[in-house]
Formats: structure tokens, sequence, C-alpha cells
């Protein structure tokens, strides 16, 4: 791979900035600014975030006072309550996870962080966009048709997919699968864009391993997703082929296997969490180097780890299916392969404990939400431990144990690390601060109530309490965890109570925060080397790269930090 | 916290369960050395005033062994839980023990049904029996269920036998238990089946053996 | 693609290009996934080669012949087009087109007669992957077909001097759509 050719100095590539008049709808609406286009899926996914957290609330509220009325809504039907645990998980997952993680950071700050003007197909980058709403609407109408929406499980495991008679529902289940092939096109338009902008459009001096770690976490997680979406986007037209062409790709009767989706799934499925925590590792590295004002410990063993880790990813997912009935004795390689995985991940962590090490730490809203993420999910990494091994997950395999360990991994990069990145880059997005007290409030009470939710979900689990069960009080041995049940309940309805300082926040700062200087943080990668927001086209003229991101307390240097596109020679410039 | 689980009532609960404990203290160890350093961290090096931070790279070897080192150990650890672990899944899910009694478990929308083959011990004979959701067998014999699903998939799950297999139309899946003491128990359905699925529940009642061949006699009465 | 991106385009791969092998290497699990899952399921139960029988092999390679020359054909199309030949260039592209449209024409009446004698996407499992992969990748070969008409109406109207580059692009996905079928024909018609 060339590098981009070495400019004597920066040489404009751009005479001058016009400033195109365009309409409101040319500028707002149809944007083919990237930043723009970050924050039209923002909005979106923190709509969805809306709708997420309120099916959860129903969910919660029905398992800790079953049958009666949800406040605000009323009784809450079986059926009805299958297609709110399948439309939590579809849309956290797919409408709030994927777009705030990867569209939103990824679009926003690879074209700044490599000193590009915008993506490499800026067209193309808001078709991604408006393919994806299209999806959103799909998902959205599915609520309402008759037999509402999908039930299956955000799984969606046939035969009780493939057929109506079994769910009770209709079409709902087929709106599901074309809004996330409609999902899974924008997502893979938008990783095309991704990839080729960093391949080809990096400013000069900007090698690859000059790159920010957030950008290297992009690419890998595009790669993931790209390489592993095909067998689902397969699986999802088979079940939609079974639900309306008589074909039996899923039934027994016509000589087909149920357990073919589930391979078809979880061979997407696995890799889809690297490609959900990868964007979060992201996140919070760049926050914690410049809240500690240290490089990113072991900066290349974590890349060439979250590689390997983006090969193996694809060769694990059968854990997810230990007593699926699939042959028992591929328990074990899977499980052996699990362990592998486990070591570049392992590194990825210890590396970032070792960031912390020997640092000058402030603790901004910023950098708790990102210590947050790692203290939230080290924690659900190490339950991950008890549901590999396949004994153990004999009993535990569907059960609140689940539930709780991955929500401690999911919640931990998409809330945490999202929250983290927000905070971070609101006054690089929006050119104002947010306010610091709020800020910590948000924070504090947030991670005391999601605490307070999922570490008694483990005690749930362990009891046995299945998945997807609206009335825990019909077993009798699950009579004794009526109690923590509703404890859960009420810290659920506090976490969500308490997201309301954060919306507060959000839109009070968009208004009235002060107003944000080009680099508020003292951060050196190039996104904070222009105005806050950016110009159209982003930089006066092409930044020039001469170091690595993370030259923070570099010894004998003037300040505790220089930019990438800082060419002193007197500050020691190491071979980065 | 084992108080939290079910009792258990099956030969190899105690096996599975101590695959858990195993786990469980190894990555409270873990839990505490990283949580605590990041505690600790935080403390000890909040900003003041007039210091700066280490600007420590992990270039070198001697860096980076703080970090390989864990590495090192967390590997041999999880192989060493992977290794126990894998006998216990043998046992368990591996080569079953002879059965004495074997039933054939059918999960439907949303109830299973049992199938005892009667003396003659052939399925689909005269003197078969089906019951819905009664699984009664003796106490202290190996039990042989065949599971399968007459429409979607159910979950055939014995929580104080720690015992849980999804049961898959189009299969017929085996799996085995021995009951240590007398007494009626739940089967859950543990895999999302339907509007049906919270409530579908069968209980296995585990007689003395006089019990046992009581029910017998009552079943099947001219033997 | 934005003026940035085309100034730099000289010294690597040009973004164009980068964005259609991407754009392939995504397409390529999703046929990869069903051919396995095919593969898989085949392998494992008895009964298919008695449903594949009654395909029409004379049919099939016919097609693997019109699919192989179209592929011939644009890349003469773009050798043309490189050379700023743009109406040799269109008509190496309207030969394509019309090779495409010969596959799916045969395609169509393949399924009419399959579909005559009874044997429907519901006639077993055998059948559901014929539909599903053929009748997948026959959607890949349309969707080629139309990106092919639009490069040989701009050839006809010579605004594609502008881009001559977007023939090889369009002819990689064409390849991928031949190199599927070759896959299929046999897995399909000859097991």
């Amino acid at each position: 791979m060339a590098d981009p050719i070495m400019l004597e100095s920066s040489e404009p590539m751009n005479k001058e900035i016009t400033r195109h008049e365009l309409s409101f709808v040319r500028r707002y609406l149809f944007s083919t600014d990237h930043k723009v286009i970050a924050k039209q899926y923002l909005t979106l996914s923190l709509f969805w975030a809306v709708i997420g957290a309120a099916t959860a609330y129903l969910i919660r509220w029905q398992i800790a006072h079953p049958d009666t009325e949800a406040f605000g809504w009323g009784y809450i039907e079986p059926q009805v309550y299958n297609s709110l645990v399948t439309m939590h998980g579809t849309i956290m997952v797919f409408f709030v996870a994927m777009p705030l993680l990867l569209s939103v950071f990824g679009n926003f700050l690879i074209p700044l962080m490599i000193g590009a003007k915008d993506m490499a197909f800026p067209k193309l980058n808001a078709l991604s966009f408006w393919i994806f709403l299209l999806s959103s609407l799909v998902l959205f109408v599915s609520f309402f048709v008759p037999g509402g929406a999908a039930a299956a499980g955000w799984t969606g495991y046939p035969p009780l997919s493939a057929k109506n008679e079994y769910t009770g529902g209709s079409y709902g289940m087929d709106l599901w699968l074309l809004s996330l092939a409609l999902e899974f096109a924008s997502f893979l338009l938008g990783g095309i864009n991704f990839l080729t902008t960093t391949m080809n459009m990096r400013a000069p001096g900007l090698t690859w391993f000059r790159l920010p770690v957030i950008v290297w976490m992009q690419l890998t997680a595009a790669v993931i997703f790209m390489l592993s979406v095909g067998p689902l986007v397969a699986g999802a037209i088979l079940l939609l082929m079974d639900r309306n062409l008589g074909t039996t790709f899923y039934l027994a009767d016509g000589g087909g296997d149920p357990l073919l989706w589930q391979h078809l799934f979880w061979f997407f499925g696995h890799p889809e969490v690297y490609v959900l925590l990868l964007p979060g590792v992201g996140i919070i590295l760049e926050v914690i180097a410049v809240f500690a004002r240290k490089p990113v410990f072991a900066f290349r063993p974590i890349i060439y780890a979250t590689i390997v880790a983006g090969f193996l990813s694809f060769i694990v997912w059968a854990h997810h299916q230990y007593i699926s009935g699939m042959d028992p004795r591929l328990a074990m390689p899977f499980s052996i392969t699990t362990i592998i995985i486990s070591v570049p991940f392992a590194l990825i962590i210890f590396s970032i404990i070792a960031t912390l090490w020997g640092s000058n730490m402030s603790l901004k809203s910023p950098m708790l939400f990102a210590l947050g993420t790692l203290g939230v999910f080290i924690f659900g990494g190490l339950t991950g431990i008890f549901n590999g091994s396949a004994p153990v997950d004999i009993y535990i395999h569907d059960t609140y144990f689940v539930v709780a360990h991955f929500h401690y991994t999911l919640f931990s990069n998409v809330f945490f690390g999202g929250f983290a990145g927000i905070y971070f880059w609101f006054p690089k997005m929006f050119g104002r601060m947010m306010n610091e007290t709020l800020g910590k409030i948000h924070f504090w009470l947030t991670f005391l109530f999601f605490n307070g939710v999922f570490i008694p979900m483990h005690l749930v689990g362990l009891r046995g309490m299945m998945r997807r069960i609206a009335n825990p009080m019909q077993y009798e041995f699950l009579k004794p965890i009526e109690p923590l049940n509703m404890f859960i309940t009420m810290m659920a309805i506090l976490l969500i109570l308490s997201q309301l300082v954060f919306v507060i926040n959000f839109f009070w700062s968009l208004m009235r925060g002060q107003v944000a200087e080009d680099n508020p943080w003292q951060s050196n990668t190039l996104e904070w080397t222009t105005s806050s927001p950016p110009p159209h086209e982003n930089f006066d003229t092409t930044p020039a790269v001469y170091r690595w991101p993370y030259d923070y307390s570099l010894p004998d240097a003037p300040a505790d930090w220089l930019p990438q596109n800082n060419s002193d020679p007197s500050a020691n410039a190491a071979e980065r | 916290m084992q108080s939290w689980f079910p009792e258990n009532v099956s030969t190899y609960g105690g096996d599975v369960d101590s695959i858990f404990w195993f786990i469980f203290y190894i990555v409270t160890i873990w839990f505490f050395i990283t949580e605590g350093l990041i505690l600790y961290f935080i403390f000890r090096y909040r900003r003041k005033p007039g210091r700066s931070a280490v600007y420590a790279t992990g270039d070198t070897w001697s860096q980076l062994a703080w970090v390989l080192a864990p590495i090192a150990i967390v590997v041999v650890l999880d192989v060493l839980i992977d290794m126990r672990g894998a006998d216990v899944w043998a046992k368990v899910k591996g080569q079953r023990p002879p059965a004495e009694i074997v039933v054939r478990g059918v999960g439907k929308q949303f109830n299973w049904e049992f199938v005892y083959p009667g003396p003659d011990g052939k399925f689909g004979s005269e003197d078969d029996l089906a019951t819905d959701n009664e699984l009664h067998v003796p106490v202290g014999k190996v039990i042989h269920v065949l599971l399968s699903s007459k429409d979607v998939i159910h979950s055939f799950f014995l929580p104080h036998f720690r015992l849980k297999q999804d049961a898959v139309p189009g299969r017929q899946i085996p799996v085995w238990f021995e009951a240590t003491r007398t007494g009626e128990f739940e089967i859950p359905c543990a895999e999302l089946c339907g509007f049906g699925h919270s409530g579908m529940n069968g209980k296995v009642l585990v007689h003395s053996p006089e019990d046992f061949q009581k029910w017998i006699n009552e079943k099947w009465p001219t033997q | 693609m934005n003026s940035q991106a085309a100034a730099m385009s000289g010294v690597e791969t040009p973004v164009g290009k980068n964005g259609t092998w991407w754009f392939l290497a995504s397409e390529i699990p999703i046929f990869g996934g069903l051919i396995a899952a095919y593969i898989v399921m085949r392998l494992g139960s008895a009964g298919w080669s008695d449903a594949s029988s009654h395909l029409n092999f004379n049919i099939a390679l016919t097609n693997t012949f019109l699919l192989l020359t179209s592929s011939m054909t644009i890349v003469m199309a773009h050798a043309a087009v490189q050379n700023s030949a743009l109406k040799r260039g269109a008509n190496f592209l309207g030969l394509t087109i019309l090779l495409g449209l010969g596959f799916l024409g045969m395609k169509a009446f393949e399924y009419g007669t399959e579909i005559s004698h009874g044997f429907l996407p519901s006639s077993g499992i055998f059948w559901s992957f014929y539909y599903g992969m053929t009748g997948l990748h026959a959607l890949h070969v349309l969707a080629g077909i139309v990106v092919n008409v639009v490069l040989w109406s701009q050839a006809v109207k010579g605004s594609l001097a502008r881009h001559p580059h977007r023939v090889e692009l369009a002819g990689l996905y064409w390849h991928l759509v031949d190199i599927i079928w070759i896959f299929l024909f046999p897995l399909l018609y000859l097991a």
C-alpha cells in the first residue's frame, strides 16, 4: 500500500471554500456532507433508543406485575409480550447500536481524522442513510399491521418464525425480514465508503499506523460486518421463501432443517457482537488517551489483536448452539476456538488498563463514561466464560443469566461507550459544550441503576428463570425470585428516567451551551485542528501529518500534547 | 449463592455445578484484580497540578510483558476450565449409560407429551401409553428421554437435574438423567415457542420403587 | 466521487475500483452461505439426485455458454472504451446485454417447463434450493443488465468518455455473476 503523496507543505487542495447557497432541503435533508449524515443517523438512533426503552419498560412491568395493566399502556397480552421482547432486541441491536456506534461515529470522524474533505462516495453515503430510514419505517409500520410485529425473538428461529399459525401473527414477520434486509444493504454500502475512504484519502504523512485507533476499529468492524452478513441475508431470503412460497428450507416435513437457520444466523450473529464491540473500544481508547494524557499502551499489538480477533470471530459461532440438537461432539471444537478468541480481547483489555497506569487523569464526563464502559464490559466478559463452558451452558442457556451477560457487554459499549463519544465529540459536532455537572449526574445515575437492574438478573438466571416468559409466577420453582424481579423492574424504570438528564443536557446545550473552541480537550487528532463545528469540506487546507496521534506527555516536549499536524522537530517525533 | 440454584436431585447435577463454581472462583479473582486496578489507578493517578503522565507506549518487551503475562495466565486457566468441562459435557451429553426406562418426550404448543412403550418395550405398539405433562420415573434408575417436537422448537428443561435440551421437529434427540430422591419437579419449556410459551410446564414425578410399580400396575392392569 | 479522491486516485487503486471490490467481497458470502447450506444439506440426506434428474441440462449448458461469452464481450467493451472507441464499446456492451437477456429468457422458459411439470418451490427441499439459488442469481443478472444498459446508453451518447473506468467496474460485477453461475451449474445440474 503506497503512502499518500508527501507534499512539501500544506498546499491547498481546494482553492477557496465556495459558500454554496444550498436550500434548507439540500443542506440538511438530502445533504451529502458526512457530518450532516452522521447527525441524521444520530437523530434516528436516539429516536429508536426511546422506543427500545419503552419496550424494555413494558417487558419489565409484565415480569414484575404479571397480567396487570402497565402504567401508561394497559394490559399486555402474551402475543404482544412476545412481540415486545422480539422488537426490543431487534431495535437495540440493529436500530440503536449499529447506527450509533458505526454510522454516527464512523461517518463523522473518519473523513475528519484522515484529513479528508468528505467520504469517497458522498452520494452513496446519503443513499445509505435513506435506505436506513426506509428500513426504519418498515420496522415501525410492522408494529401496526394486523397480527402485530414479529414475535419469534430477535433470533427469529424457525419453525416458529416460518409459519404464521405458530405465532398467531401475520406479515409483521415479513416486514421484520424486509426491514433487516434493507438495513443490511445500508450498512454494506456504508462499509464500502468507510474502507475506500480510509484506503484512498488519507492526508499526506498519514500512514496506516498513524491512524487513530478508532479508525482501525471502525474499519475492522466494517470488514467483519461485510463478510459475515451474507449468510444471514441468504438465510433471511430462505425464510421469506418458506413463509411465502411454500419452500421447506427450515421445515422438517419438507426435508428441511430448523438448525440451518441457526447456523446461518449465528455465523453472522457472533461476528456481529464484535462489530458492535470494536467501535466502542475505539471510542474509549481515544477518550482515555486524551483525559489520561498518555499514549494508548501497546497501540500496534492492539491493532494486530483486533485483526486476529476479526478472523477468529468467524469460527466460534456454534457456542450459541451447544444444546440446539447439533452433534454434541461439535461443542468441544467450538469451546476451543472460543478460548482462543479470548486472547486478543484479553490483550486489548489489559492494554487499556495499562494505559491508565502512570496517567495524569482528569475525570470529566467523557472519561467517566469511558471508564464506566471498561468496568461494565469487564464484568460482562467474565460472565461470558460461564456461557462459553458447554456443561455450564446446559443449565444457563436460555435463562436470564445470558440476558444479564449480554447486557453487560452490549450496554457498556452502546450506551456507556456511546455517551462517552457523544459527550466527547459534541463540541466538534455542534460547536457547543455539554453541561459538565449534568453529565456527571447522568453518569452516576446510569451506572448505579444499570448495575441495579443487571446484577440481580444474574441471580434470577441462576435460579433458572427462562428467557422470554411473561409470567415467572406460573412456575413453583421461580416463586422465590418474585421480589428480585420486582426490584429489577423498579431499577429499570429509574434507569430509563435517568436518561432524561441526558436529554435535557443534550437539547439545552445545543441551544445554550457554552460556545466551543476548536480543541477544548487539547486532543492530538486531526478533527480538532479545524473549527467546531468544521466547515463544509472540513479543512481550509489539507493537513499534513508528522506523527502518530498519541504524543501526550512526550518527555521534553513543549506541551503535554502534540497534534498530529505538528511538525516541530524539537519535539522528538520518534519513528511512528 | 448455591442456595439460589434449585435443589439438585440429579446424579450429574453436582458435576455441572462444580464447573460453575470452578469458573466462579477464577472469574471472581480476575474481577477483583482488574476492577481493583482500575479503581486504584483512578485514585492514584488523578490529575494534580505539576504532575505529568508517563509516556509508556508498550513498545518494549519489558513493558509489554505486563500485558502478556496475565494473558498467558488467562489462557492456562481457560484451558483448565475447558478440560474439566469436557469431561462433564461428555458425561451428560456424550455416551449415555444404559437405560433402565426409555420414554419419548414430545414438545408441542403448549405442553409436553410423554409416551411410554409399555411392557412390550416397543414404541408404536398396542400397549403404548401417552401422558400429558407427566413424566413418571423411579428414583435411582437411568432414564432415557427421546426428545422431538410436533411443531416448533421447544426446550426440555429440568432445572433440578441441570438438564436442558432443545426438542427439534424432524429430529429425535436422546437425553438421560437419574434422580437421587423422590419428589415432583417442574419441566418448563426453555425455548420461545409461541404465545403459550410462558406457562408451558410439565412435571417429572420421581417415585420410590414401590410407588413406581404401583403406577405401572395401574396403567397396564393386565400384566 | 469528490475531487480530493479523484486527485489522489493516481497513486493507488482508484476509489471506484476499491469500492467495487469491497462490494463484491460482501456479495460473495451471500451466495457462499447459500451454496454451503445446499452442500451440507445435500450431503446429509439422500434422494436429491432423483429431483435433480428432472432438470434440463441442455438449457443450463446453453446458459453457461451465454454467460461465459458475455463475460468476454464485456471485457472487449472495456478494452474498446479504454482506447476511446466508444462506438465499439457500445456495440460490445449491447452484445453483453443481449447475451444476458438471452440467459434470463432461457431461465424463464426453463422455469416455465418445470412449473408446468409440477415442480414448484414447494415440491421438496431440492426444488426449494434450486429456485432459491437460481432465482437470486437471476435477480443479480438482471441488476447487471440494468447497469450495462445505463452504460450502453452513455456510450451511445458519448458521455461515457468522462468515466471510461465504469465499464471495467461493471465488468468486475458481471464476472462475479458469471463465476457464481459456474458454481451453481455443476452443483445443481451435474451432481
